[in-house]
Formats: C-alpha cells, sequence, structure tokens
C-alpha cells in the first residue's frame, strides 16, 4: 500500500490488493523456477548414480544386488583406475597449458598489432570453435594418414616418412593433445582479447612515461588485470580436458594398448561395451569429485583476482 | 512491435523445425486397408496371409551396411505388400550396438526388430532381449510355404543358434537371428602388383610372409605387403587373426572343471601371435593401430596395399562394381594361407542377422518383415549387390555365379573355407571384454611392450581366466 492510497479506495478494492500480494509473494518462486526446475534435473540423475554405484546394475541383467562399497573398492585397487587417472591427469595438463600459453601470446599479439592481416586472423582463428571437436578429430585422422594425409605430403618434404602419430604408443598422447589445442585454444584467445580489450588506458601511459619496459608492463600491469581471464579460461579449459572423452575416442579409443584410457574413456567402456554400469559410475563420480575440488579453488582464486583487478583498475596508478 | 516480431520469429522457428523433424521422419505411411497393389508376394507364397497384419507399425535399427541398404530399398514394396508401416533408423556401426543395447534394456519393445552379429547374441540372449525363432520358423500358419529353411548354408544358420551354455559352442540350441549376408575370412591379393613383382600369390603362412616383407613399400613410403585390421577392440581379433589362431589349432577357451579358462598361452597360440606380430611388424600397415574395416579395405583398393587378410565382402566392394575404387578388377581371392601342417583354412565367420526384439509388441508383424527379407526372393535379389548369399539356392544360381563369379578366385575361395567355417570363438558373456583385452595386447606386443609373445600371452591368458572366474558353467 502506497501513503497517497485513501481508506475508500481499500475499501473498494480488496481483491486487487489480495492480487497484488499474491503476485509479489510468487514472484520470487516464479523468477527461480527455472532455475529449480534444472537443479532437480540434474540433482535426481546425480543421486540416482550415487544409488547404482552401489549396485551390481549390469545392462544384460533385469535385477540388481546392493553391493555397498564393493565397485568403489574394486575401482581404487584397480591398476586399470589407476592408469586411468594418470592418463587423465596428464592430458588435462598438458593440453589446458599449451592452449592457455598459446591463447595468452595470439591475443597479445592480435591485440597490439593491428593491420589487415591481423583483422583476417582475428576472424579465422575462431573457425575451429565452429567445429564439432568429433568432427575436428576426424579431419585430422585424415590429414594424419600415412598414406594420403596432407601433413605427411608436407613432413616428406624434409625427409620424414611415415611419422606414427596417433598409432604409436610414444606419439598417441602428443597427438591428441596437439588436436586438442588446436581445438580449443580459439576459446582462449577469445576471451584473452575480451580482457585485453578492457584494459586501462592510464596505467600503461603512466608506466610509459617512467620508462617501464615491455616485460615490466606485462608482469606488473597486465597480466594482473587479465588474471580473471585467465582463470575463467583455466576453469573451462582444466575441467572439460579432465572430462575429454569425443577427441580420444575418435581418434584411437583409448589405444594404442591402453595409452590413452582416461577416466571418461574407462567410464564409458564398462557401461557401455562392457555393461557394468555400476562399476562405470564409480569412475564418473570420482572424475566429479576431482573437478568439483579442482574447479572450487580456481574459483576462489578467481574472486582474489578480480577483487585485485578491480583495485587496479580503479586506482589506475599502482605499478 | 517488437514483441510481435519476435512472436513471429519463434512461430517461424517452430514451424521450420517441426518440418525439419517431419522430413527426417524414415517411415513410409503405408495404406493398411488399400489392397496390395501391383506387388506380387514372394514366390511359393500360396494363400499364405501377407496382409494379416496390416495396420500395425514396426520399428527397425540397422547398422549402417550393404546389407542395410538392400532392405532399405525393398522396404516400400513389403509395406504395400503386407500394410504395414516401417520406421526404420540407421547408426554408423562404431556406435550401433552401444545405442541398440541402451534400447533393449529399456523392454519397451522397440525396435521390434534389429540387425545384430552372431557375438552379440551371447549378450543378448541370456538377458532376455531376443526372441527364439523356431517357434515361428516350424509353424505353418505363420511362415510362407516358400520360406525354406533348410535353404540356408548349415555354417551360417547353424553359427546363429547357442543354447545359453558358456562354454559351448554354437550350433545347438534356440535360433536367435536369421542371416542377411555372412563374411569368411581369407586372402585377398592384386594381381597387377603380384604380376609386376613376380610373386607368386602366397597359399601358406610361410609364403605369406615372404611376400609382405618383399612388398615393403613396393611403391614407395606408405605403401605395403599385407592390409589388417589393428584398432583397440573385438573387430580386431574376429576376422584374419582368428581365422589364422584357429587354423593354426590354437582356442581360446577350455572347460576345466566346469570354468572358463583362457588357453591363448597355449604354444599354438604363441606361435600363431608371434607370426602375426612379425607379419604386421615387417609387412603390415605403418599406421597399424588406426586401421579398421574401412581403412583396410580403402587401403587395399587403392593399391597402397598388396594383400589384405580381412573379410571376404571387404575386399570385393573394393572390386565390384568396376571402377569402385583405382584397384578395381585387379583384386583376387584365395582361401586362407595355412601353416605348417594345417590342410585347410578355418575361417572365422561373422554374419549380419535380423533378430527379434523379445519384449516387441507386434511379435507376429515382426516375422512377417524377416521372413520377407530373408525369403529367397529377395535374397537372390540382394545377391547380386552383396556377395556371400547365405542361401545354397541364391548362390548357385547362374546370375549370383554370373555377378559374384567375375571376381576372380572369390567364389572358389568361398566355396573352399565354407565346409570349415564357423564363429571360433568359444561363447561366453565377456566376449567384448575379453576380445578387447586382447586386441589391446596385441597392439602392446607389436609396440615391444612386452619382452616376448610368451610372456603377453601368458599376461593376457590369466586375465581372461580371471575375469571369468565367476561364469559357472551348469553341469
Amino acid at each position: 500500500m502506497t501513503p497517497s492510497q485513501t481508506t475508500a479506495e481499500i475499501a473498494v478494492i480488496p481483491e486487487n490488493i489480495n492480487t497484488v500480494q499474491f503476485k509479489t509473494r510468487i514472484r520470487p518462486y516464479l523468477i527461480i523456477a527455472p532455475a529449480l526446475l534444472v537443479t532437480i534435473g540434474i540433482l535426481i540423475p546425480f543421486a540416482m548414480s550415487i544409488f547404482y554405484s552401489l549396485t551390481n546394475f549390469d545392462f544384460r541383467r533385469r535385477d540388481y544386488d546392493f553391493v555397498g562399497l564393493r565397485n568403489w573398492i574394486g575401482m581404487f585397487t584397480s591398476d586399470v583406475f589407476w592408469h586411468a587417472l594418470w592418463v587423465t591427469i596428464r592430458y588435462a595438463f598438458f593440453s589446458t597449458g599449451f592452449a592457455l600459453l598459446f591463447g595468452l601470446g595470439v591475443a597479445m599479439l592480435l591485440t597490439s598489432i593491428d593491420n589487415a592481416f591481423s583483422r583476417i586472423l582475428r576472424v579465422a582463428l575462431v573457425f575451429p570453435l565452429m567445429v564439432a571437436p568429433v568432427i575436428s578429430t576426424l579431419i585430422w585422422n585424415l590429414m594424419l594418414n600415412n598414406s594420403v594425409g596432407i601433413v605427411e605430403r608436407f613432413l616428406n618434404l624434409f625427409g620424414i616418412f611415415g611419422f606414427p602419430w596417433h598409432a604409436s604408443h610414444g606419439t598417441a598422447m602428443m597427438t591428441a593433445v596437439m588436436i586438442d589445442v588446436w581445438v580449443n585454444t580459439p576459446f582462449v584467445i577469445v576471451l584473452i582479447m575480451a580482457g585485453l580489450q578492457s584494459l586501462p588506458k592510464s596505467p600503461f601511459e603512466s608506466a610509459k612515461i617512467d620508462g617501464g619496459s615491455a616485460w615490466f608492463n606485462f608482469r606488473k600491469l597486465t597480466l594482473p588485470i587479465l588474471k580473471p581471464y585467465i582463470y575463467v579460461a583455466l576453469l573451462f579449459r582444466l575441467m572439460a580436458s579432465l572430462q575429454e572423452f569425443g577427441i580420444i575416442f575418435a581418434l584411437t579409443s583409448g589405444g594404442p594398448g591402453n595409452t590413452l584410457m582416461n577416466l571418461s574413456l574407462s567410464a564409458h567402456q564398462r557401461g557401455f561395451r562392457f555393461f557394468e554400469v555400476g562399476i562405470s559410475l564409480t569412475y564418473i563420480l570420482f572424475l566429479w569429485v576431482v573437478i568439483f575440488i579442482l574447479a572450487k579453488q580456481i574459483v576462489k582464486r578467481w574472486q582474489i583476482a578480480q577483487r585485485t583487478a578491480t583495485g587496479r583498475m580503479a586506482d589506475g596508478s599502482e605499478g | 512491435m517488437k514483441k510481435i516480431k519476435i512472436l513471429l520469429c519463434i512461430a517461424l522457428i517452430a514451424a521450420l523445425s517441426l518440418a525439419v523433424i517431419a522430413c527426417d521422419n524414415n517411415d513410409t505411411p503405408a495404406t493398411p486397408d488399400a489392397p496390395a497393389q501391383d506387388v506380387t508376394p514372394p514366390a511359393g507364397s500360396g494363400d499364405f496371409d501377407w496382409r494379416a497384419h496390416a495396420g500395425t507399425t514396426l520399428n527397425i535399427m540397422f547398422n549402417q551396411h550393404p546389407y542395410a541398404d538392400t532392405v532399405i530399398e525393398r522396404i516400400p514394396e513389403f509395406e504395400a505388400l503386407t500394410g504395414i508401416t516401417v520406421r526404420h533408423s540407421v547408426t554408423p556401426e562404431e556406435n550401433y550396438f552401444d545405442v541398440l543395447t541402451l534400447a533393449l534394456n529399456a523392454r519397451s519393445g522397440n525396435p521390434d526388430i534389429f540387425m545384430t552379429g552372431a557375438y552379440q547374441i551371447w549378450d543378448y540372449a541370456p538377458a532376455g532381449f531376443i526372441q527364439p525363432l523356431e517357434d515361428f520358423i516350424n509353424d505353418p500358419a505363420r511362415t510362407f510355404p516358400g520360406y525354406n529353411f533348410a535353404d540356408f548354408y548349415e555354417a551360417v544358420v547353424g553359427a546363429l543358434r547357442w543354447d545359453l551354455v558358456p562354454g559351448n559352442m554354437v550350433g545347438t540350441g534356440s535360433q536367435w537371428a536369421l542371416p542377411m549376408g555372412f563374411e569368411l575370412n581369407n586372402l585377398a591379393f592384386n594381381q597387377r602388383i603380384f604380376d609386376e613383382h613376380g610373386l607368386e600369390p602366397p597359399r601358406t603362412t610361410e609364403e605369406l610372409l615372404t611376400a609382405a616383407k618383399a612388398l615393403h613399400e613396393f611403391n614407395g613410403p606408405g605403401t605395403y605387403g599385407v592390409a589388417l585390421r589393428g584398432t583397440r577392440n573385438w573387430a580386431t581379433i574376429h576376422p584374419g587373426y582368428m581365422t589364422l589362431f584357429a587354423t593354426w589349432g590354437a582356442r581360446d577357451f577350455e572347460v576345466v572343471d566346469g570354468r572358463l579358462v583362457s588357453r591363448v598361452d597355449s604354444p599354438e597360440a604363441i606361435a600363431m601371435t608371434d607370426f602375426w606380430v612379425e607379419l604386421i611388424r615387417y609387412g603390415g600397415p605403418p599406421q597399424w593401430t588406426t586401421y579398421t574395416w574401412y581403412q583396410a579395405g580403402a587401403s587395399f583398393g587403392a593399391g597402397n596395399a598388396a594383400m589384405l587378410f580381412d573379410a571376404t565382402c571387404n575386399g570385393y566392394f573394393q572390386n565390384y562394381p568396376a571402377g569402385a575404387s583405382a584397384e578395381s578388377g585387379n583384386l583376387a581371392w584365395l582361401p586362407g594361407p595355412l601353416p605348417p601342417g594345417a590342410t585347410y583354412s578355418r575361417s572365422n565367420i561373422w554374419i549380419w542377422s535380423m533378430a527379434m526384439n523379445a519384449y516387441s509388441q507386434n511379435q507376429d508383424a515382426a516375422w512377417l518383415f524377416m521372413q520377407y527379407f530373408t525369403g529367397p526372393e529377395f535374397q537372390a535379389w540382394a545377391g547380386t549387390r552383396n556377395p556371400d548369399a547365405p542361401r545354397r539356392s541364391v548362390s548357385t544360381s547362374a546370375e549370383y555365379i554370373g555377378v559374384v563369379g567375375a571376381s576372380v578366385g572369390y567364389l572358389e575361395a568361398l566355396e573352399a573355407d565354407l565346409p570349415h567355417a564357423t564363429i571360433q570363438f568359444t561363447p561366453q558373456p565377456e566376449f567384448i571384454q575379453t576380445t578387447t583385452m586382447w586386441a589391446a595386447t596385441l597392439q602392446d606386443l607389436v609396440a615391444g611392450q612386452y619382452s616376448s609373445t610368451e610372456e603377453a600371452m601368458r599376461n593376457l591368458a590369466e586375465r581372461k581366466t580371471a575375469l571369468l572366474a565367476n561364469v559357472e558353467i551348469p553341469q
């Protein structure tokens, strides 16, 4: 009720007031309803996954039994699991690391140089993002083929014949990471470029007057302000590379041998190839715990970096 | 005005989406009440009522394969004959069995019919997903008189029978599926390349290894002796490798005291695997671990490989029709190569088949579909497009011999191998898992990850036996 409303008005429209009050009360629930629905849509399968990981549920059997922690103990005592974890960590480390390094480097180059070539590159570099990673992998597969691949033809010019790429135990990880970096670096570039374009001019002008070197500018001005963007890129890339499935599956299905069998591929294999859904879910849930812990840590650091960067941008003179 | 524009856009998108979905729907509406027009029932139908289930809708799942293509091409005729509407989906092989397993596990009865291989029956039949077919086949009221089940080659149709007992070989028990087409595994070679290099086509394993080594980089880097599959799954084990494994006298499992014990570490198994590793290292594809059916066949057809030890029809599709590949017309076939002491090749067999969902609500209509597309008339038509006809009446027909016999040695090799062909694997519930382990071990072995073949095969045998330790075999 507003102060301007009279008693007579209130008496005349009590129903309207009820309606307004009802609408006011219901509004917050309506606003969060979609989020609630999505959350329920996530939480129900999540809870079911935890439940089934404690059973011997198998696609080939109608019934299943509660087996307690047997699947979990089986996973932690299995060489296959520890190998898969090691592959997951190595893959995530290299693919995320290289994507961030290349992304940062290319974004800085493209921002510092403005000519026709860099303008074309800014558009062209986004192309890999427009192709599904599995399709990119299939194309790479063809390009790396020793008989018909264009990369093979190129290497032939330098006297290199029959480079094994993903066919060999020694080079399969490198090949998968190379394709991952090719597919995902543009995402990092776009993100970092957005950060670079939001840099304030005044601190750089002050540093220029004071005779600050390019390295000094990068270390003391650019990097601290870019940190929140780098953390966002790290968060997305690390989460995705820890869960990587499509590129490896399309490239070698986890081979040669077990070279590229990471946690996601192991879970897929146990669930969909061997039908052992209960065991498969333990791999997926373990991966979820790892990602959750890492993501929480990165978000914490991102918040700190965000506050620091905002302070520097507002201050405009630090450094 | 802005809101109206937004609403119009949404309406337009919705309409377009519906149109796209409608176009994507793979069903051709049949006319249940209309009489069958211009469609002649298969020969030998007599008074059989092909329209007994008019108005029913069947859902079929196909793997992407030439055998499926020939069926799909003739679905409109089946619909016109029976008044049954057929909806079908086609899934690429890499994911086909994942999708199919999920669909069957739902126990909803959809799909009514699905394409399967014999090995998958060992998973699906014990799970109760597949309807046994003998009650349909032996019921004259359900099966048209001209179906002639006895016309199927026993080696082919028998491989789709199993008594559900792990360790018992195929050939007895219920008929779980019917063959659409089959594949043996033998040696195809490029006559042009062999002539140019003055080499004789190999008939023994020793000659095969010598020829493969001699043809290493026969036309520069990237060219090699023999194309073989090598990816990390069961498909690497079942063609050439399993054929030679059995011919060498090795077995994958034996039943000992009511348990399945792996025998991949027997002297024969080790000797054969040793030979195979040498063949790959010195005469196989440079990127062997990436070679699937497609790479092996295409490489052979392109003239990069001089030989192909794989499924019979894999090479055939590179040779026929004319212009199918760069080497079309130059390809020829021999029976599987023989190791010392062997007198014939024990080819492993693969059969693309049709099976009926045990939960289908339309089983009688589904049986009409199955008998139409595995019947003599359709098979005779399909036999001129795909080789390896599972019916004797087809493979001995003049038309089939005229078409398939044009590929040099193809029918002769088939004739030599078929009497000894069967599924060489021991049926057991962990077939996919044990063969995946086997393929991964083979990859490790070729890469030199083990000190010897014996060490690798002993390790593999231990793991396979341990995996099946809980599988009890009823006495």
